[in-house]
């Protein structure tokens, strides 16, 4: 096994791959190529949608490498991914200038609106895309990072764990509602006209985006899958089912942690800022408790600690949301609470585990 | 007047302070003989004296063995020399230099005391061949750990400890799939791997047959000398067999030390274990 | 016809008036002179009349008096009769000045009012002031001297003083001192200046801050000067004391409220080990509990929460029990799996209770007996409400404690909480158990419900906004610890009120959210933990 070839002895995860590679392909051509009328022409709209999936898939597969394979619950990557939004959402702001409604070439409409006169310093630099790029790593890696320094070294684990980055991301929500924070308020930031000088209501913009998610996807899996098979992978893994005898084996369990929960919150960081432009709109709303748990359950219904089962998770559970929410609205909570309940009882492997037993009996 | 006594004490040149002590990376100093120094360790749980007042000194080299009845405090002896445990006073040294009482688990284990717990554990979801490769001595931090690939010297040490501990056969079973004294092996060979300076192993025979026992007797006697070994452990048969020197542990502090017959001969032993 | 009620008008007027007479026949005497005096253009006989009719003290006078400060008092040009006069328009309704008897309307061309001067007018509100201040009812009376407290004047002192000797009621007595000390603020004496003020020192009423700083801009003395603001600072010193009081109240509330709500979770959560995200929602259950008995009872509001208590206890426990023996007794030793699944049933519930009752939210009635204040003074008023929730918190809470220490079942549950084999061994049934405890925890979680009840609207989103909040509580106070549930709980609540004035609400709750986050990571099992090596672990 080698880091430069993570994928050998990786079926799932070579299909996975070529899946991917194939939707990046043939969506893009379906939807410029046929005609409208064809039956297999992709309309925009469904580009976005799957688009934003692919965003999801990502964030899931950056939860499973915490949950999976080092038994990090965390029940607060919600707020790394919207603090990824958040930064790419600040880009797009400033990129809107005097086309916002009060023209203001420097404020967002926001800040005009709540009498400010200047920009705080926090916006200082978003205007740049280098920047905002950098910000949507660093953001989140910095929150995790510092709550993972104080929380893995003071030994905080498992339900305590997951309790407490539920809150972290409960008390983010309540300040990001406060409109004194400076990023939109209840509102957030929305009205996004371009990025790098391309207007996010065409549909090359947004054929862009979407490859440019399923990269990530596929960049953001390799790299998953390198750390998983590495001997830093073990070491997570063997973490995960005991931690105090790897401590006594000698490895510094709370520098594994740290380095690897952070690596997954910036994951969830650029799932975040690619999700952004796609939707249109990041509002405090993301930080909500509810959408931390959701994803956990993408990631249980595809099958924990497969990366790939995760990606299809998310994929799947979000389909299934697009479907009943616009088919049978008041029916969605019920399937969601009811997939909660039925995966942990009688799928603890998921999806990916049920084929796989299939494959194994016959 | 107290603020000057501390400046005095502050500036004393004969002092060394511990913070002034390097933590890591330094070899142990083994140069009077003995590799680990335990004296007037205490330590209670809730108002329970677990250990008091321990005074408690290893040779290089040696094999010992540590007996004493249930709640004699030998396991909590274990968890404070590996650091999990911090005694409330006293100090514990590893050779003439490293102290003991300021470095995490990960730093002791590092720096060469190995441990074997009571109820074996390995890493269920590897297999036996990954068991020894995570435990074996190197680099441990996590860049180097993400970079780390065996090399051959490395493949063939793993090798001969799966043949020291007759695992050869199941190197690629799951951990998890073993049996109890299949285990245990394999948590020996864990430690063997570490490559310790020190050995502690908390009750290696529970659940092992006869035969297993003779062969752990015979592993263990041949690593001391290179190695240094503290046994715990209940069997008095299996102590008898590789015993040099006994220690005995009753509430906490030593009651007797010396060879197995002078500790079977001593009076308050016997009315210890005997209740007389 | 007509006749028949010509002769009923007549009677009935007869009745009526010879009525009046005789209620008022001792105190006609001393009326007639007042009114015969008051008909005078000399304004020393009003003023005569003015004493007559405040020594009169009867109704009618008093009528008459609030009718002259308002220029309303008129005679007949025609008969010189002497008239109260109704509205201000052109046509005046009248009544006869002696008697109160309507007279009918009159045009304003027949009337002559009854002039006043300014001295008169004071006469006759310190008039007013004086019988009132003569009531029989000592409340009365003390509502008439703290009106005058709203607007103090110099001659309040001269007035009050001859009182003060014959009150017997004592806090009729104090608010009387008060007020004479507030207007001697404005004597021209400095002595007595300096005497008011030192009697005047830790009143907390506003009228008597506001004199004491007036009188602090226009005193040049710089002794004086001290003296007074040495006085004004006591009085800031009570007032921050009651403030604090307040504050303390409120946060405690709110601390009982959380403790309400956690204390269900400390048993779930702390003696079992089961993290139930549904918690919230059994609380809310409980709510909806309350709900829906008062909607089958809708003539006794009163009872209904009495009713609803045992009721919310039964339905949110069989809710509990339900979910223990349905899911989570599968999933034991899988804490994370447990809250996934879990929190799978809370999004169920809450859809459940959508569907049935609608996503809005309902408002429950506070019952008479629990709604109102309790005022202590005029800076610290307690809501009684509030007041109710604290005190059954703590009952609540008690006998937690007690079925858990003196029954069986609470021995059980310990007994299986540190060792589930052992207690296995010796013939307890720990499913039974288990069963049961869930069931008590969710109860409990139930009854909560019916307290918020009061405080809250009812909606299906009630309890996830305070399962985060039980969860910390929980955990901060040190888990399996019940009093450390109390005690962080109170304490939670106290330090999230005294933050509120100094950074707001939500930035309050955020401070506090990341203080536990951080205390936490310090100290990973709460402020009371359990020791000992099984606790190592």
């Amino acid at each position: 096994m080698s880091v430069f070839n993570p994928l050998k002895q990786d079926r799932g995860g070579q299909i996975f791959l070529a899946v991917l590679l194939l939707a990046m392909v043939l969506v893009p051509a379906f939807n410029l190529m046929l005609p409208e009328a064809s039956p297999f022409h992709v309309s925009t709209y469904t580009v976005t949608l799957l688009g934003k999936y692919l965003a999801f898939a990502l964030l899931a597969v950056a939860v499973d490498l915490a949950w999976g394979y080092l038994g990090i619950l965390s029940l607060g990557h919600g707020a790394f991914f919207a603090l990824g939004g958040y930064a790419m959402g600040m880009y797009l702001m400033r990129q809107i200038g005097e086309r916002g409604v009060y023209g203001n070439p420097l404020l967002p409409d926001f800040m005009v609106f709540l009498n400010w006169d200047s920009l705080p310093w926090f916006w200082y630099g978003f205007d740049m895309f280098w920047f905002a790029l950098l910000m949507v790593m660093l953001a989140p890696g910095l929150l995790a990072f510092v709550f993972g320094w104080f929380a893995f070294r003071s030994r905080v684990t498992g339900v305590y764990l997951s309790i407490i980055t539920q809150a972290l991301t409960y008390a983010l929500m309540l300040a990001f509602f406060r409109n004194e924070m400076g990023f939109g308020g209840n509102n957030g930031l929305t009205d996004f006209k371009d990025i790098i000088g391309f207007n996010l209501q065409e549909d090359g913009t947004r054929i862009a985006l979407f490859v440019a998610t399923a990269l990530m996807l596929g960049l953001g899996y390799i790299a998953c899958r390198a750390i998983v098979v590495s001997r830093l992978g073990r070491v997570a893994v063997a973490i995960r089912d005991a931690e105090d005898r790897t401590r006594f084996v000698g490895y510094r369990v709370e520098y594994v942690k740290l380095a690897i929960f952070t690596f997954s919150a910036v994951l969830a960081g650029i799932a975040g800022a690619l999700y952004v432009p796609q939707v249109g709109i990041i509002n405090p709303g993301e930080f909500s408790p509810l959408n931390s748990i959701e994803i956990v359950i993408w990631v249980a219904v595809g099958g924990r600690a497969t990366l790939y089962g995760a990606a299809a998770g998310a994929i799947m559970v979000n389909y299934g949301k697009s479907y009943f929410t616009a088919a049978l609205p008041e029916v969605w909570l019920f399937a969601l609470g009811a997939l909660f309940v039925l995966v942990t009882l009688f799928l603890p492997k998921g999806v990916i585990g049920l084929l796989n037993r299939k494959r194994v009996e016959t | 007047m107290n603020s000057l006594q501390n400046l005095r004490e502050l500036m004393r040149r004969d002092r060394v302070f511990e913070f002034m002590l390097q933590k890591t990376g330094l070899e142990v100093d083994l140069s009077h003989g003995t590799i680990l120094y335990l004296e007037d360790v205490s330590v209670s749980f809730d108002g329970f004296k677990a250990i008091s007042d321990l005074n408690l000194y290893i040779d290089a080299g040696e094999l010992r063995c540590i007996i004493g009845p249930n709640g004699a405090g030998k396991t909590t002896m274990m968890d404070i020399i590996t650091g999990k445990t911090r005694p409330d006073s006293g100090s514990a040294f590893f050779g003439q230099n490293i102290n003991l009482l300021q470095l995490s688990e990960a730093q002791i284990a590092q720096a060469g005391i190995g441990r074997k717990f009571q109820k074996p554990t390995v890493f269920e979801f590897h297999t036996v061949f990954e068991n020894l490769e995570l435990s074996m001595a190197g680099d441990k931090r996590v860049w180097p750990t993400f970079r780390a690939r065996l090399d051959g010297a490395q493949q063939k040490r793993i090798g001969d400890v799966l043949e020291i501990i007759g695992l050869q056969e199941s190197r690629n079973k799951y951990a998890g799939s073993l049996s109890h004294g299949q285990k245990q092996w394999l948590e020996i060979g864990m430690l063997l791997m570490q490559n310790p300076k020190l050995l502690l192993v908390d009750e290696p025979v529970a659940g092992m047959t006869h035969q297993e026992m003779e062969r752990t007797a015979e592993l263990l006697t041949s690593l001391a000398g290179e190695h240094t070994v503290v046994v715990v452990e209940h069997d008095m048969d299996f102590v008898r067999s590789i015993a040099r020197k006994v220690t005995v542990l009753h509430q906490g502090s030593v009651l007797a030390e010396g060879s197995m017959d002078e500790v079977q001969n001593n009076r308050r032993v016997v009315e210890v274990y005997l209740g007389e | 016809m007509i006749r028949f009620f010509q002769w009923m008008l007549l009677i009935s007027l007869i009745v009526t008036s010879s009525l009046v007479n005789a209620v008022a026949a001792n105190q006609d005497d001393t009326l007639e002179i007042a009114v015969a005096l008051l008909q005078s253009k000399s304004f020393n006989e009003k003023v005569k009349a003015i004493e007559v009719l405040e020594t009169n003290g009867g109704e009618q006078a008093k009528i008459l008096l609030n009718a002259l400060l308002d220029n309303r008092v008129f005679y007949i040009k025609k008969d010189k009769r002497l008239v109260v006069g109704g509205s201000q328009d052109k046509e005046y309704s009248v009544s006869d000045a002696l008697t109160g008897e309507a007279l009918g309307t009159l045009h304003r061309g027949q009337l002559q009012k009854i002039t006043l001067n300014n001295k008169m007018r004071r006469q006759i509100r310190s008039a007013l002031a004086v019988m009132n201040l003569r009531n029989p009812d000592a409340e009365k009376r003390l509502a008439a001297v703290n009106q005058m407290l709203d607007r103090p004047e110099e001659e309040q002192a001269q007035l009050l003083e001859p009182l003060l000797a014959q009150e017997r009621n004592d806090r009729v007595r104090d608010a009387m001192q008060i007020v004479i000390a507030l207007s001697n603020l404005s004597s021209d004496k400095p002595e007595q200046r300096m005497n008011a003020v030192t009697a005047l020192e830790g009143n907390i009423h506003p009228a008597v801050r506001n004199g004491l700083s007036r009188l602090q801009r226009e005193t040049r003395d710089p002794a004086a000067v001290k003296k007074i603001a040495q006085v004004l600072e006591t009085i800031d010193h009570k007032l921050r004391l009651y403030s604090l009081l307040e504050n303390l109240f409120f946060g405690l509330s709110l601390g009982s409220v959380l403790v309400l709500a956690a204390i269900g979770l400390a048993i779930t959560f702390g003696v079992m080990g089961v993290i139930n995200m549904a918690h919230g929602e059994l609380i809310m259950i409980g709510a909806y509990t309350t709900y829906v008995i008062q909607l089958l009872m809708p003539e006794h509001i009163g009872v209904s929460v009495l009713i609803a208590i045992p009721a919310a206890f039964i339905v949110s426990g069989a809710v509990g029990i339900a979910i223990e023996r349905g899911v989570i007794r599968f999933l034991y030793g899988r804490s994370l799996e447990t809250l996934l699944a879990t929190f799978g049933i809370s999004l169920i519930l809450q859809q459940t209770v959508r569907s049935i009752f609608s996503p809005l939210n309902r408002s429950v009635e506070t019952p008479a007996w629990m709604s109102g204040s309790w005022e202590i003074n005029s800076a610290l008023s307690l809501t009684l409400n509030r007041l109710y929730i604290i005190a059954f918190a703590l009952l609540v809470f008690a006998m937690l404690y007690l079925v858990l220490k003196k029954t069986s079942l609470g021995l059980q549950v310990r007994a299986v909480s540190q060792n589930r084999s052992m207690a296995r061994a010796m013939g307890v049934r720990s499913q039974w158990v288990d069963a049961m405890t869930f069931g008590l925890g969710s109860g409990i979680a139930g009854v909560a419900g019916v307290a918020l009840s009061q405080l809250t609207n009812v909606g299906p989103n009630l309890g996830q906004s305070y399962i985060i909040d039980s969860f910390m509580v929980v955990v901060f106070g040190g888990v399996g610890n019940l009093w450390g549930t109390l005690v962080s709980g109170l304490s939670l609540g106290v330090a999230n009120k005294f933050l509120e004035p100094w950074s707001g609400a939500v930035l309050a709750k955020i401070l506090v959210l990341v203080f536990i986050i951080l205390f936490i990571q310090k100290r990973p099992r709460g402020l009371f933990p359990q020791k000992g090596r099984a606790a190592e672990g």
